[in-house]
């Protein structure tokens, strides 16, 4: 009895050391050389695998951060700056400093503002809807407001507001991932500088119809007039088909454009209350944004 | 046994409410606004600008490509604008809107009624001449005619296939042209087979028609080599590819186009635009457009001049009942709501249909119980529950190996669906973007 222990176990020891032997010389022959680098930054990043920085998640963007020669075109919007700098230390490399950015909603279409023109009860998806028919207002461009960012957002950072049916970003949240930008079939979401604050400014609109048309289908559309285009000092509004856009880069946040939009389109965020003045405060839309 | 397509298919209440109804020719209107995109493929380029003149079947907007198709003017009278005009989707898109003064024709369109039995074209000449009167599919897929009509090198067409079937239910204008222009319609099939150098065309018409089928049986008489054919009624039989199936019992094979297996199909319609086009000179500037409901005053057929706006056919038709929950462009089944009554009737409004807002509300959606029906309602022998959830979850390579690509968009799975599930909705989106994944992967 006691021998058919022993040779057992003889026999288990023998084979266990076989196979070792043959497992370490597999592996030396096999052996794949992995930068330990790449552990490491993967480690300081933030692990939520949102593809915002166009790799495919986290440890993607490790690889590629590690074998650049030049990492000022990496980015991960989520960790942002400090993240950076600390993964850039890994390599023993500098990280230029990024703005950061926030996603906006550049649509202030409520139905106060746009009414609906018809009823749509298919699937509750802006892309399904977008490909069937233009929108229940009459304006083809603006927010269907049925909640395909939210869907994909990783970080809570955007709900539908029950009240005027529009997306609103929490910029406390907002990683500037860019998935709902991706995902709105209509191209109202934009990444877009933070700003020093929140304080920033943008066209909340991107109807491209001519005025008129614009105008009839909703009450704070841009209506392409080209006021805010003469009035900025810092040539940071363009005009083009019917659509004026605030290049971020260039915007000194001198407020002048928001002032003569005359359907109150710009967009003025985190900016301390203006002096007390014969216009009617209310006009201008309150925003999280 | 009347002959069917073999696989899936749902019969839908059939509600053919018009049929009876002869075909009126509505009055002008007094502006039209003609899309130049109305066709499958490549917009035409507008050739006329503001303020020109133009008389009834002037070229107003050339094709634009192998895939595209002419368009002209439907009215006489001044061109008004160029501009974006909302269409049946809601988006505006542009078109060349027309002032309607008079009712002057172009002076070679041969306006009488009597028949032109002989046609001595070759057959490229009966190509080129119904690309140039801008014909595309009246079923309302609005693939431009002369495309189907060049069988490309080393194929080769054995048999015309005609599609009288109208398998939607509540449309009849296909079955009002088959009544009333049933010799038309031969001559256009005699020009259509000249055209294919085929011998033989059937004319497959579905079995809830059978006035259409027993006087096109007796005019088919006069002519050699066409036969007619009643069917089974089962949706979506007047889709190509089941048509082919129930008449010739031959299978399109995935991905490929009808020709693969000898036949080529047109609709009714485009055979009597094509008799016009050919031996009367006259392009397609008008379609006969049913407008019909349940609960809609004089349900009729009404011959339209392209670009009329919507809202005054259905005037015509005893103007939008109250209770109206959505006016659907197309067949009930494969049609789209209108967003807007303002938009133009184009060259593939086949119907227009008034539904009650009882009956127009989708029912709520609820989880899908894997009962399998829209498998097997499937025409095309696919799993509609599965190419949803792929959809939903954006896995559109698994899509394409799933043949989405082969979809005829029936709407048969939604139709049949017990949990209301909006299957189409998506699957239609999925084939979309596998769409677009294929062309690039081309180009």
């Amino acid at each position: 009895m006691s021998s058919v222990v022993l040779y057992t176990v003889l026999m288990l020891s023998a084979l266990g050391v076989i196979s070792a032997v043959v497992l370490y010389f597999v592996a030396q022959k096999f052996k794949v050389y992995e930068d330990p680098r790449i552990d490491e930054v993967e480690a300081i990043l933030p692990g939520a695998n949102c593809g915002g920085c166009g790799y495919p998640g986290c440890r993607g963007f490790a690889e590629a951060f590690v074998k650049a020669d030049d990492i000022s075109t990496l980015f991960c919007p989520v960790g942002g700056n400090e993240t950076m700098g600390n993964a850039a230390k890994v390599l023993g490399k500098e990280a230029a400093a990024v703005d950061p950015m926030v996603a906006v909603v550049r649509c202030a279409g409520t139905p106060e503002h746009r009414a609906k023109t018809n009823a749509y009860d298919g699937a509750k998806s802006c892309r399904v809807a977008s490909s069937l028919y233009s929108g229940d207002t009459g304006c083809q461009f603006g927010c269907l407001g049925l909640g395909d960012c939210v869907d994909v957002c990783n970080f809570d950072a955007i709900y539908i507001d029950e009240v005027t049916g529009l997306p609103v970003v929490d910029q406390d949240k907002c990683t500037a991932c860019g998935a709902c930008v991706k995902a709105c079939p209509k191209f109202i979401i934009e990444l877009r500088k933070k700003g020093p604050k929140g304080k920033r400014i943008f066209v909340s609109c991107v109807n491209k119809d001519k005025g008129g048309v614009a105008k009839r289908s909703c009450s704070v559309a841009c209506i392409g007039c080209g006021k805010c285009v003469k009035t900025c000092p810092h040539d940071a509004i363009t005009l083009e088909n019917n659509l004026a856009y605030i290049d971020f880069n260039k915007c000194k946040l001198c407020r002048k454009c928001v002032e003569v939009c005359p359907t109150t389109a710009i967009w003025e965020v985190h900016f301390p209350a203006r002096k007390p003045k014969v216009e009617d405060e209310t006009a201008q839309p309150v925003s999280e944004n | 046994m009347l002959k069917t397509f073999s696989i899936g298919g749902v019969h839908p209440p059939e509600n053919k409410i018009s049929a009876g109804s002869q075909i009126v020719v509505l009055p002008l209107p007094k502006q039209v606004s003609i899309p130049i995109a109305q066709h499958i493929g490549a917009p035409a380029n507008a050739v006329v600008t503001k303020g020109d003149k133009v008389k009834v079947g002037q070229l107003i907007a050339q094709s634009n490509g192998f895939v595209s198709a002419n368009i002209h003017s439907s009215v006489s009278g001044t061109v008004a604008s160029i501009d974006p005009v909302m269409d049946s989707t809601g988006y505006k898109r542009p078109a060349i809107t027309i002032t309607v003064e008079g009712d002057e024709w172009d002076e070679t369109i041969d306006r009488s009624t009597d028949l032109k039995e002989e046609c001595n074209l070759t057959a490229e000449e009966i190509i080129a001449k119904v690309g140039q009167a801008g014909i595309v599919g009246m079923g309302g897929a609005t693939f431009p005619s002369q495309v189907k009509l060049s069988v490309p090198k080393g194929k080769k067409a054995e048999v015309l296939i005609i599609n009288g079937v109208e398998c939607e239910p509540y449309l009849t204008s296909d079955h009002r042209v088959m009544l009333e222009k049933g010799h038309e319609l031969m001559i256009g099939i005699q020009i259509l087979k000249k055209a294919l150098r085929v011998d033989t065309a059937l004319i497959g018409i579905e079995n809830n028609k059978p006035d259409a089928i027993s006087h096109l049986s007796q005019v088919a008489t006069k002519y050699s080599g066409i036969e007619v054919h009643a069917l089974k009624v089962q949706y979506p039989q007047g889709g190509e590819k089941q048509l082919i199936k129930a008449l010739i019992n031959r299978e399109v094979p995935s991905g490929a186009l009808p020709i693969e297996v000898g036949a080529v199909v047109h609709n009714v319609g485009t055979a009597v635009a094509v008799y016009e086009a050919v031996q009367k000179s006259k392009p397609l500037f008008e379609r006969v457009v049913t407008v019909t409901g349940k609960h809609l005053a004089t349900p009729s057929n009404f011959l339209v001049r392209i670009g009329t706006p919507i809202s005054e056919v259905i005037a015509a038709a005893g103007g939008v009942p109250e209770n109206t929950g959505k006016i659907v462009n197309g067949g009930p089944m494969m049609g789209k709501a209108l967003s807007s009554i303002d938009s133009p009737v184009t060259k593939g409004t086949s119907g227009l249909i008034a539904f009650p807002a009882e009956e127009a509300k989708r029912k709520v959606a609820q989880a899908c119980v894997r009962c399998g029906k829209c498998v097997s309602v499937c025409p095309m022998g696919l799993e509609p529950y599965l190419l949803n959830r792929l959809s939903q979850k954006k896995m559109f390579e698994r899509m394409e190996h799933e043949h989405v690509l082969d979809c005829i968009e029936c709407g048969s799975c939604s139709f049949e669906c017990p949990a209301n599930l909006p299957l189409l909705d998506y699957i239609r989106l999925g084939k979309a973007e596998v769409g677009k994944i294929v062309r690039a992967r081309k180009a």
